[in-house]
């Protein structure tokens, strides 16, 4: 039953964030805005439309959404929400979650290459450089969380260290503070990339699925949010545990979390040019060391 | 004297007095005075004339706002090549290109002898937008990039061909002529003067104001029935309202294309506001409707002088508040600043007009220069010049006269008494064989209308210089060394017209 809700909930956050995200850009814009559901509804229209597929490509672009998407599902259900339990957890599952992620970029970075087109090769490098820059970042940080709780599975992280002392908050809250970063690169938004950009020279994530449309878009799309709720689970996960170990608490964290850092960014801030992405993510990275170092000296049990 | 002398405020010459010169002494001269940066070419074309094609050249001198005219001609099927200015004046190659396109006329050594529009008349049919020959560097490394002629939106065609290492553009080539109709020629298709002048209001739909006082000026010149002095302020209004409401939509574009969604919203809704203003005076928001020879069907009553300054002032007061916060965030700065550079020398060789020559510290501004309506009368204008000629110079040279224009629409009206208006003029004849040339400054930069009449007092020959047809080669230096991720910006901090271009 745990299962069956803890699955339902990262649904949940996959579904809302983007919602939320829509309702807080709306708001400080002092726009009425599209109603929460928008998303859903955009998604909806496209399952609904029928595809279209250039004639230079291969069946690879054809089934890399579906691999796309299967691979975004199944990094969901390593995924615990603070006491509940994931579907499926083992020993180093950590490792296992970042590289189904990564086979999910690698294959959309194939199917991008196999249109053809200069637009999508080079939305496919930005990919690949971005994708390979922020992986230190990621691993680093799994490994402090695996440092400092002596586990190598979400779960078992998570469901151990609630022992609500000093050095376990501060590591926890540094991790919650990098994995939101990452949650921003990973997602393709402000200021590293621009999801709502109608301007091919300049996007990334979305210059990659210039042919994708119908049921294919819609797969690409729901794959995206649930990546995001991933990273934005794992990151409100780390902030229960310094505080409130429930589901009910790290649900609507996750949600708010994401959804309003993001919607509050992409309002006040412009984008970043793009040779400065590079920089901004190798810092994500350094910080990641950083937390890494300050989680290792405490797990000395250094005096501070 | 190779040259006709004459300023932006008088009346249309005869023909016969334009002095028809040997092309070897106007190229002598030419290649000294063009060194000088008070002079520029506003136009140069051909037009056949009897047995023969004759040649204009309108030469510009910014110190002493001195119209220069002077022309050559050549037997119609004369086979010698010219040698080309352009060789020497970069400046000059959209004129040279356009008149060999029409008339096969060659230029010898002319460095860059590609068609400029391929227009419907164009003499020699074979060559086709779909076979134009695109500049490419051969490399390992290097990769061609084609934006367009068909783009994701709504706006006009036009083919971007980069050629970049990596994310760095080496070079852009920018074709445009995929679009024509012909408007130089429908304005000597009709002797309905109203129709003409509807035909200028839409050469290009954002300068409808801009392109409209330039036709209105031009035959105003050659029916010699001058507008009076509340007219010329209302025109003045009227174009400093267009300049407003352009920036202020460009500001926000800019806005869009960074990502930054406050400036955005904030600048789409000043822009409404202004071009509502133009609306609630004329009944168009582009003000269409509002610029008529020799008078106007939409006087300014004393309510809407009123309007006009209290939204004005608005606008002004919430736009300088934009301004602030563009200027103060980090975010925006590192994307603006350092982005997009054309040095003055560079925009002083290809003849770079209006507020991006302006951007790179090149004071070219008819209104101070050249001045006409209420410019150098009741207003007396200063340009706004920035150095760096960046894309943040760009936008700030737009932020500031936004706000001038607002001073200045401010300090017309405050001083303005409604009187009676005359109705437009559509019927009264115009000076047999003669030539009428109407300068003026739009939000985009110099507009230069030319209209020669033929011996019953019938328009012959018309022909627009939109200021977009310089600026394009500014657009694709801006571009180089840049990424190409920065194209966007900068292709908004030129904003330029594919249908000015076009035509």
């Amino acid at each position: 039953m745990a299962i069956v809700l803890n699955t339902l909930l990262v649904i949940i956050t996959s579904l809302a964030i983007p919602g939320v995200i829509n309702r807080t850009r709306a708001l400080l814009a002092g726009r009425q805005g599209m109603p929460f559901t928008q998303h859903l509804r955009n998604v909806n229209l496209l399952m609904k439309k029928s595809t279209v597929y250039s004639t230079t490509t291969t069946a690879l672009f054809r089934i890399a959404p579906a691999i796309y998407l299967g691979a975004a599902i199944v990094a969901m259900l390593f995924i615990p929400v603070a006491d509940l339990y994931p579907l499926i957890s083992f020993d180093g599952d950590v490792i296992c979650f970042a590289y189904t992620l990564a086979l999910a970029r690698i294959i959309i970075i194939f199917a991008a290459m196999d249109t053809g087109s200069s637009f999508e090769g080079m939305g496919a490098a930005r990919e690949a450089l971005y994708g390979a820059l922020i992986e230190p970042a990621l691993m680093i940080g799994f490994a402090t969380l695996a440092l400092f709780c002596g586990y190598t599975s979400f779960a078992e992280i998570f469901e151990h260290e609630q022992t609500f002392d000093l050095h376990l908050t501060i590591v926890m809250l540094l991790t919650a503070f990098l994995f939101v970063n990452i949650t921003f690169v990973e997602s393709g938004r402000v200021p590293v990339d621009d999801p709502r950009t109608h301007l091919e020279l300049t996007m990334i994530h979305e210059v990659m699925c210039l042919d994708y449309c119908g049921i294919d878009m819609a797969m690409i799309h729901i794959a995206s949010w649930i990546k995001c709720a991933c990273f934005s689970m794992i990151a409100a996960n780390a902030i229960a545990a310094t505080c409130c170990f429930n589901w009910w608490f790290a649900t609507p964290l996750a949600i708010l979390l994401t959804g309003l850092s993001v919607g509050v960014v992409e309002s006040t801030q412009g984008r970043n040019k793009l040779v400065r992405n590079t920089t901004f993510i190798v810092t994500i990275s350094a910080l990641a060391a950083l937390i890494f170092f300050i989680g290792y000296l405490l797990k000395l049990d250094i005096n501070i | 004297m190779i040259y006709y002398i004459t300023d932006n405020r008088n009346q249309a010459i005869h023909l016969r007095e334009i002095p028809e010169v040997d092309y070897a002494a106007l190229y002598e001269d030419l290649k000294e005075r063009l060194t000088q940066e008070q002079y520029h070419v506003a136009h140069y074309f051909a037009r056949p004339e009897e047995q023969k094609l004759r040649f204009y050249l309108i030469l510009l001198d910014d110190a002493t706002a001195q119209i220069m005219i002077s022309s050559f001609s050549m037997e119609y099927y004369e086979d010698i090549a010219l040698p080309s200015l352009t060789a020497l004046h970069p400046a000059l190659h959209p004129f040279e290109r356009e008149i060999t396109e029409l008339y096969n006329v060659e230029f010898d050594s002319m460095p860059w002898n590609k068609p400029l529009r391929f227009a419907f008349n164009r003499r020699n049919r074979n060559s086709t937008i779909d076979n134009y020959p695109f500049y490419t560097i051969e490399g390992e490394s290097l990769h061609e990039v084609n934006v367009g002629p068909i783009h994701a939106g709504i706006i006009e065609p036009g083919a971007f061909r980069f050629i970049c290492n990596g994310e760095n553009v080496l070079h852009l080539e920018i074709a445009l002529g995929y679009q024509h109709r012909g408007v130089e020629n429908e304005f000597t298709a009709t002797d309905n003067r109203l129709r003409q002048m509807l035909l200028s209001e839409s050469i290009a739909g954002d300068s409808a104001v801009s392109h409209g006082v330039a036709f209105a000026m031009a035959m105003e010149k050659l029916s010699g029935k001058k507008a009076d002095e509340n007219l010329e302020r209302e025109r003045t209004v009227a174009l400093e309202l267009e300049r407003m409401a352009m920036h202020i939509a460009d500001t926000g574009a800019l806005c869009t294309d960074v990502g930054y969604q406050l400036g955005q919203v904030a600048c789409e809704a000043l822009r409404t506001m202004t071009i509502n203003t133009t609306q609630a005076w004329c009944g168009n928001r582009f003000g269409k409707g509002l610029i008529r020879p020799s008078g106007t069907n939409k006087p300014l009553t004393k309510e809407k002088v009123e309007m006009i300054r209290q939204n004005v002032a608005q606008i002004k007061r919430r736009y300088n508040e934009v301004r602030e916060d563009i200027k103060t965030s980090a975010s925006l700065l590192a994307r603006y600043e350092q982005c997009g550079n054309v040095p003055k020398q560079e925009m002083q060789r290809i003849g770079g007009v209006g507020m991006a020559a302006r951007a790179s510290g090149v004071s070219r501004d008819i209104r101070s220069s050249h001045p006409y309506l209420a410019y150098g009368t009741e207003l007396k204008h200063e340009s706004i010049i920035k150095r760096q000629g960046d894309v943040m110079a760009r936008l700030m040279v737009r932020c500031r006269e936004v706000l001038q224009s607002a001073d200045y629409i401010e300090q017309i009206l405050s001083n303005y008494t409604p009187a009676e208006s005359h109705l437009p003029d559509y019927d009264s004849p115009l000076k047999e064989e003669s030539i009428s040339i109407a300068l003026m400054e739009g939000w985009r930069g110099e507009i230069c209308h030319v209209a020669i009449t033929d011996k019953e007092g019938k328009i012959e020959t018309y022909k627009i210089k939109d200021p977009s047809l310089h600026n394009w080669l500014a657009l694709a230096l801006a571009v180089r060394g840049e990424g190409i991720s920065d194209f966007p910006i900068n292709n908004k901090s030129f904003n330029l017209s594919y249908c000015g271009h076009d035509l």
